[in-house]
């Protein structure tokens, strides 16, 4: 029992990143987007509005994530928080500019205060998710943690390649399902520009992702995580051969499975260590040694028993309502409001 | 300037702005879903209306409450590791489950509303919101469990140094949690009164400034105007209506407020005698309580400060409910404190350079006693206001004085401030400790930490410099760009929030929410970005 709640958190919260980076990547992607792949305010606005009823519901996912490791792991999340303090604050930062953005842009009729958003949007998009990226490679291929799980070295000792190379396999996952998911979600000229972006795109795009997995692979990895790169492999190339043979659906499934996978071999060949520590072994936070009490486990189990099945039910009850595609013919002038 | 300091301005800058969309979000969401609620009993186009318009509000406040509440999760692991070490068996299940059966609800359920005008049947339409709000009530009870445990800790036991949940009931049915969530959403609905109240007020006396409505000789309304632009009468009776919910709903909050608030207050006394002392500025102990103090309160010993004028007997009532026990003040309660948890920080690594200092236990003066006042003042002076404006609304109008209408106007941040004060007196008045230790009879008075032993060792001084300045500057930027776009859709009225009133006025004009592909009645979007 000792041994076992951890494990069933840990597997939890890389359920809970592999959904929100699932969800909430095609939202960060189709930020990015609006300033280089839209071409007209309407562009921009059919894109705004693929998203619209559904990124703030995608978003509690990270925070969900996060609150989890705070409840289940409290060790993990004060050394990864306070040591990724920076990046984090950016993050931070960028999704605050990001959401109030995607709210605010039409409530004006200017062509500035849009202008001003389309900025915020990506930028905010960019940043957190190359943020997000630095941060969950880190916690997979480790920190200068002291015996109290703190980092030493300065503000920029998290900064390292794998770092880099989380942030880049983020950033681009979130733009390749962007892409996929507009080929889904739009009708018209936009449809096909994104198809044919993504085909040319795909093969790029998820390299780093997979060069993070067969990173953390070779360096504590097992059969099965080797079995699950294997599938990350094979999963993306269905899904870029699904693309060319426009069939739009299993494309945009494939690439969760490409997603999913990798998350898993990454998760998975790290385990059970949940934040290395660079300069001694005996130094890293384990789901053992990092983890809440089993009564505190035991109680989030039966809310996570509960909550997470709903969250899902209601969640893909919401795509299902806004399920037609969205063309420049859905989007209505913008209108002008005018003191009476 | 240490990081300690800094660190506690973060926090609480974060938090005060963070609560000041919060209060809005969850008062202004019921009376909106009341407001939707009433269109789907009744069919009433003016309730329609109101829906849309405050529901317009509610849209633009909700997203900078989301936006700055996300900080707030990450900000205890960012700044506070050695909190998040010691309580997180505790402290992060709360948060947890306000994520998962909280947040969720209310971020997924408020995308089905917004864009669900026309998609969803109209049952299920009223019901997203109803999930949303409700959702964002339950929010503030988890959010305020986990406060209320460094308040008030209960459920635990300490193994190895931490905080050790032994009892999850006892956390989420803690007193203090239960009193300060009935307050909390009391104080969010008096927000949302005086927000009605004010902007509806400045509707009225702007339809009578234009001729719209004029007063008979009864002195009764003639409400007028056309159909035209949405300003008709239907529109009269929006802002009628709302001002006189906007009036009901202070009066009731302030009564909530009232009794909760001291509830609250006598657990309080119980559980942190010092805080109330120095609400007080009580130095001796005594039974009177203080309307007005005057003398140096930031001077810290207490004995230059001088009630002017005292309430004999009214602090043991607002204590203990009877006039006679004594309450204890400072000079009694100091040396208590220092027994019982030391005269100095201990000789550990973890304080730094402060370890060995000595000990303040009385939080600073001027905050404490003026933040309780100013809460209470502000609330009760909005409460007044709200009754005199009901009065005055009798005749189903506001009278044409542009001087009452900018008071309405300007009353909408009274209620802010007594928030925004409540909040500094509870989390300043708990100092120096971040978790508060109870002398309570449960006899867990040993679960404790004191602030300074709570912020991140490994933490910078020039990243928190950093975090603290950014986040300032973005916040202050933010809360313009929002009263900027409040006061654009005040000022635009009801056709501000339902552009398709407009061309009703302009006959002949283009319809200005008109598609390239014309209307179809199997619209992808009920509302675009």
């Amino acid at each position: 029992m000792n041994e076992l709640l951890p494990t069933i958190w840990f597997i939890l919260i890389a359920v809970l990143w592999t959904g929100y980076l699932f969800l909430e990547g095609f939202d960060l992607g189709v930020g990015m987007l609006m300033k280089v792949f839209a071409r007209t305010d309407r562009e921009r606005r059919v894109l705004l509005n693929t998203i619209g009823p559904v990124w703030d519901g995608n978003e509690v996912w990270l925070l969900t994530a996060v609150g989890a490791t705070f409840a289940a792991f409290p060790f993990w999340y004060a050394s990864l928080l306070s040591s990724l303090y920076l990046p984090l604050v950016l993050v931070l930062l960028a999704l605050i500019f990001r959401a109030v953005g995607f709210e605010y842009r039409g409530k004006m009729n200017s062509d500035r205060w849009r202008r001003r958003w389309d900025r915020a949007i990506f930028a905010g998009s960019l940043t957190s998710a190359a943020g997000i990226g630095a941060t969950l490679a880190v916690t997979t291929t480790g920190l200068p943690l002291n015996a109290n799980g703190d980092r030493v070295g300065g503000p920029f000792a998290w900064l390292s390649f794998d770092a880099l190379l989380g942030a880049a396999a983020v950033v681009l996952f979130c733009l390749v399902h962007a892409l996929a998911f507009l080929v889904l979600k739009t009708a018209g000229s936009i449809r096909e520009r994104a198809r044919r972006v993504l085909i040319r795109l795909l093969p790029v795009a998820v390299v780093p992702l997979l060069l993070w997995g067969g990173r953390v692979h070779v360096a504590g990895g097992t059969f099965w995580t080797g079995v699950l790169l294997t599938l990350a492999v094979v999963a993306v190339t269905c899904a870029w051969l699904s693309q060319r043979k426009s069939r739009d659906g299993w494309g945009f499934v494939w690439l969760g499975v490409f997603l999913a996978a990798s998350l898993a071999c990454i998760f998975g060949s790290a385990y059970p260590v949940v934040l290395p520590s660079t300069l001694d072994e005996a130094f890293s936070l384990t789901v053992q040694n990092a983890s809440s009490s089993p009564y505190t486990l035991g109680l989030m189990s039966i809310i996570a028993a509960f909550g997470v099945p709903l969250v899902l039910a209601y969640q893909g009850w919401t795509y299902w309502v806004f399920r037609k595609r969205v063309s420049e013919q859905s989007i209505p002038e913008a209108h002008t409001v005018t003191p009476l | 300037m240490e990081a300690l300091e800094i660190a506690r301005w973060q926090f609480g800058i974060t938090t005060v702005y963070h609560f000041l969309m919060v209060p809005l979000t969850i008062g202004l969401g019921l009376v909106v879903a009341i407001m939707q609620t009433l269109w789907y009993r009744t069919g009433k186009e003016h309730y329609l209306r109101m829906t849309k318009f405050w529901g317009k509000l509610f849209l633009i406040n909700f997203i900078m409450g989301v936006a700055t509440g996300i900080v707030q999760e990450f900000q205890f692991g960012l700044a506070w590791s050695e909190y998040s070490r010691f309580v997180g068996d505790v402290f992060g299940a709360p948060l947890a489950m306000e994520a998962l059966l909280a947040f969720f609800v209310e971020s997924t359920f408020l995308g089905l509303w917004i864009f669900g005008w026309q998609r969803l049947p109209r049952l299920i339409h009223l019901g997203s919101l109803w999930a949303a709000v409700s959702a964002s009530v339950f929010s503030a009870y988890f959010i305020i469990v986990a406060n209320s445990w460094m308040q008030h800790p209960v459920g635990v036991e300490l193994v190895d140094g931490r905080a050790r949940m032994v009892d999850a009931w006892a956390v989420f049915t803690n007193n203090t949690a239960l009193v300060a969530f009935t307050h909390t959403i009391f104080g969010a609905l008096a927000v949302a009164g005086g927000f009605l109240l004010g902007i509806a007020w400045y509707h009225l006396w702007k339809r009578r400034h234009d001729g719209l409505d004029s007063v008979g000789a009864d002195g009764r309304v003639l409400p007028g105007g056309d159909e035209a632009g949405g300003r008709g009468r239907t529109d009269h009776q929006v802002w009628l209506r709302s001002a006189r919910i906007g009036a009901v709903v202070a009066l009731l909050s302030f009564a909530g407020t009232a009794v909760s608030g001291d509830l609250q207050a006598k657990l309080m006394f119980e559980q942190q005698p010092m805080k109330m002392a120095a609400a007080e500025a009580a130095c001796h102990d005594g039974t009177g309580f203080s309307i007005l103090s005057v003398g140096n309160l930031g001077a810290q010993d207490c004995d230059d400060i001088v009630a002017v004028i005292e309430v004999p007997e009214m602090l043991s009532f607002l204590a203990n409910g009877d006039f006679t026990t004594e309450v204890k003040g400072v000079n009694t309660l100091l040396p208590e404190y220092k027994e019982q948890y030391g005269e100095t920080l201990p000789d550990d690594p973890i304080y730094g350079e402060r370890a060995g200092m000595p000990i303040d236990y009385l939080p600073v003066m001027e905050v404490t006693y003026w933040g309780f006042r100013i809460m209470i003042g502000f609330g009760a002076v909005a409460a007044f206001a709200a009754l005199v404006a009901l009065w005055v609304l009798r005749k189903g109008t506001v009278p044409q004085s542009r001087w009452l209408m900018r008071l309405a106007v300007f009353g909408i941040l009274a209620p802010f401030g007594a928030n925004s004060a409540g909040w500094i007196f509870t989390e300043m008045g708990r100092q120096p400790f971040v978790v508060a230790p109870n002398p309570d009879p449960n006899g867990i008075d040993g679960v404790f930490m004191f602030t300074a032993a709570a912020v991140s060792p490994g933490v910078e001084l020039s990243e928190l410099i950093f975090s603290l300045v950014a986040l300032t500057l973005v916040y202050a930027v933010l809360l313009v760009v929002e009263v900027k776009l409040l006061v654009t859709y005040v000022r635009g009225g009801v056709a501000s929030a339902m552009p398709e009133l407009k061309h009703q006025h302009d006959d002949g004009d283009t319809d200005e929410n008109e598609r390239p592909g014309g209307k179809d009645k199997d619209d992808v979007l009920a509302f675009a970005y």
